[in-house]
């Protein structure tokens, strides 16, 4: 059976309308109302590019047994997409992320040894370098990932490893791969290449390990993005091998989505994108004692002076946390604001960028638990506006919101953006206790007078907040 | 001639030139003093902005001077997919980062072409890291599409 319909000329043609497709899928992103288009073009982009290849010319056999594994592999991707909760999301992205670069380092090395062309002079060692870093590349994701996941799902333990003298385990790494990409290129052939890549493909593999294991819990939402971007740059390093344009633009763009990811992460959090590299997040922070200035006390409140300080409320604006989620508070949080429409009170969320555990993931907690995208708002479209909000109700949440981040230069956390809402009228912070964030800070925002503590488990304190109605 | 303003306009005064006229002190100090400041934040911001790109301007003459024209090609097209992402990416709405990251994931398996371009070989290794390529990337791209999808439908308004 030979299904070689489409010539090269018109695959390639194919390619142009896949590439333009998938930009048109990053771009219908720029608005809820959009995206959902955006990820059909998406879905046609692949198809388009699929069925092209299998009819091009690059495949003559096997036509079958391709179809099997894509079938294969679909539906367990299906069963997955079905399977995972809101809040397993950072976890079942970095396993994807682990596949891409899975699948980076397996054409690279069918690539190297079963070429299709042959290349001579500097076309030759450009060939070899391509190999090399589209390897290098896909394992360093490969593994990296699998490390996030593990740390993500709470296999492993949160806690930066810090091995001694580990950046210059990281630079002895990298210069090993260096010296043996330099033998790798400079091999006459296939089995003398074979040695230096078999030894760099083991330095790669824990070099990504290393690389995300000495990065803290709190770090993740960079590191997922991180390796959101290193999974762009394999395809396109894949794509430069393969002389394919397409895998090149498509991976251009996943590289730079994830590199500019992070940056913003890292922008929110007021930490440089090396210091997160460079690993242990809160190991400088835990060595600092809390401050020893006079905080002052707390002033808790019970159930029943909430309600009240919610009904003499005009405009509430609720800063959800991480807590929130954990705490699967966020559908009663739905209901509340339900009733709260009704008596004419005007409920607004407020995100912190890495209120959550990867980039926007809050607002998909919120969007699950049917919350209204038009009144959930960003940090910065409110931080001037608290003039206007009577009440902000903080709930599983910590660091975001914590004062010292303006207004201590020697806060671990100083610099960072955080939502002000001591700036409204009244903040009850919602906790189980006086606990730290992740970053180990005190928060001086408990002590201050227009504070209110409301201790306790959030759902089972929102949940008696459902009687309001009567 | 005390003061300031008649000192200023005065350039002949009882045969003496006295022009230029001294400067004139100003009570308003402080408004100069804020203004100072700004100047010496700029620079350094410059700094930091012409300097990678020096570096990235030479690193492509390198390139440029080395590398054959076939690779030339390609680097044309990853530049210019890099800037396009780049644009795109920043106009994505915030709230959507969740969706952006699994959506890329599943674009990001577009490597599976490379891997079914090698699926047609008579070589048994080629053929079974070829497959298990396939196969993984097929994993990522449904449960990437699939789970955007299920995400997205929760946005509403």
């Amino acid at each position: 059976m030979n299904l070689e319909i489409l010539s090269i000329e018109v695959v390639r043609a194919l390619y142009i309308v896949s590439a333009v497709l998938f930009i048109m899928t990053l771009g219908g992103l720029s608005n809820p109302e959009t995206s959902r288009k955006g990820n059909m073009y998406g879905m046609s982009a692949m198809f388009i590019a699929i069925i092209g290849t299998f009819l091009g010319p690059q495949v003559s056999s096997n036509y079958g047994l391709l179809i099997i594994l894509i079938l294969l592999g679909g539906s367990i991707g299906l069963i997955l997409s079905k399977k995972v909760q809101m809040t397993e999301m950072p976890e079942l992205v970095a396993i994807l992320h682990s596949l891409v670069g899975m699948a980076a380092v397996l054409v690279g090395l069918v690539n190297f040894i079963n070429p299709t062309q042959e290349y001579i002079g500097v076309e030759k060692t450009i060939h070899s370098i391509e190999i090399y870093i589209g390897i290098f590349i896909g394992m360093v994701t490969f593994s990296g990932s699998i490390i996030a996941f593990g740390k993500l799902s709470g296999k492993l333990s949160g806690n930066p490893l810090l091995l001694p003298a580990k950046h210059y385990l990281n630079l002895f790494m990298i210069l090993a791969i260096v010296y043996f990409g330099n033998s790798f290129i400079s091999s006459n052939n296939i089995n003398e290449a074979m040695l230096p890549l078999a030894i760099m493909l083991a330095i790669s593999f824990f070099f990504g390990i290393h690389l995300v294991a000495s990065i803290g819990g709190a770090d993740m939402p960079v590191v997922v993005s991180m390796l959101n971007s290193y999974s762009g740059w394999a395809a396109s390093a894949t794509g430069f091998m393969l002389s394919n344009d397409l895998l090149i633009i498509v991976g251009a763009l996943v590289g730079s989505s994830g590199a500019i990811l992070s940056y913003i992460m890292c922008r929110a959090m007021n930490r440089s994108f090396i210091s997160v590299i460079a690993g242990g997040f809160g190991t400088e922070s835990t060595t600092i004692v809390a401050s020893d200035t006079e905080q002052g006390e707390v002033q808790a409140i019970d159930i029943d002076e909430f309600k009240n300080m919610i009904t003499t409320s005009k405009k509430i604006a609720i800063i959800p946390g991480y807590g929130m989620a954990v705490a699967q508070a966020q559908f009663v949080v739905n209901e509340i604001i339900n009733i709260l429409k009704t008596k004419n009170i005007e409920v607004i969320f407020v995100i912190h960028p890495v209120a959550g555990r990867m980039p926007g993931h809050m607002n998909v907690l919120l969007a699950e638990a049917q919350i209204p995208y038009d009144i959930v708002f960003e940090m910065e479209e409110v931080n001037d506006d608290f003039d206007n909000i009577d009440l902000s109700i903080v709930i599983g949440a910590n660091d975001i919101v914590n004062p010292s981040a303006l207004e201590d230069p020697n806060s671990p956390i100083a610099g960072m953006p955080v939502i002000e809402c001591w700036k409204g009228g009244h903040t009850v912070v919602m906790k189980r206790g006086m606990s730290t964030g992740y970053a180990g800070v005190e928060n001086p925002l408990f002590f201050k007078d227009n504070t209110r503590m409301l201790f306790g488990d959030a759902k089972e304190s929102l949940s008696q907040l459902l009687t309001l109605n009567n | 001639m005390d003061d300031d303003v008649i000192r200023g306009m005065t350039i002949v005064n009882k045969g003496s030139i006295t022009y230029p006229p001294p400067k004139i002190e100003v009570s308003v100090s402080p408004k100069k003093e804020e203004k100072k400041i700004e100047p010496t934040a700029e620079p350094v911001k410059k700094k930091t902005t012409v300097l990678p790109g020096l570096i990235a301007l030479s690193s492509l003459f390198v390139v440029g001077a080395f590398a054959p024209a076939s690779f030339m090609n390609h680097f044309t097209v990853f530049v210019l997919s890099c800037f396009v992402g780049y644009m795109v990416i920043w106009n994505v709405t915030a709230s959507l980062h969740t969706p952006l990251m699994s959506v890329t994931n599943a674009v990001s398996s577009i490597i599976i072409i490379g891997a079914i371009t090698q699926i047609s070989t008579t070589d048994t290794l080629s053929l079974i890291l070829s497959g298990v390529a396939v196969f993984i990337a097929s994993i990522n791209i449904f449960g990437g599409f699939a789970v955007t999808k299920r995400m997205l439908g929760m946005f509403r308004k």
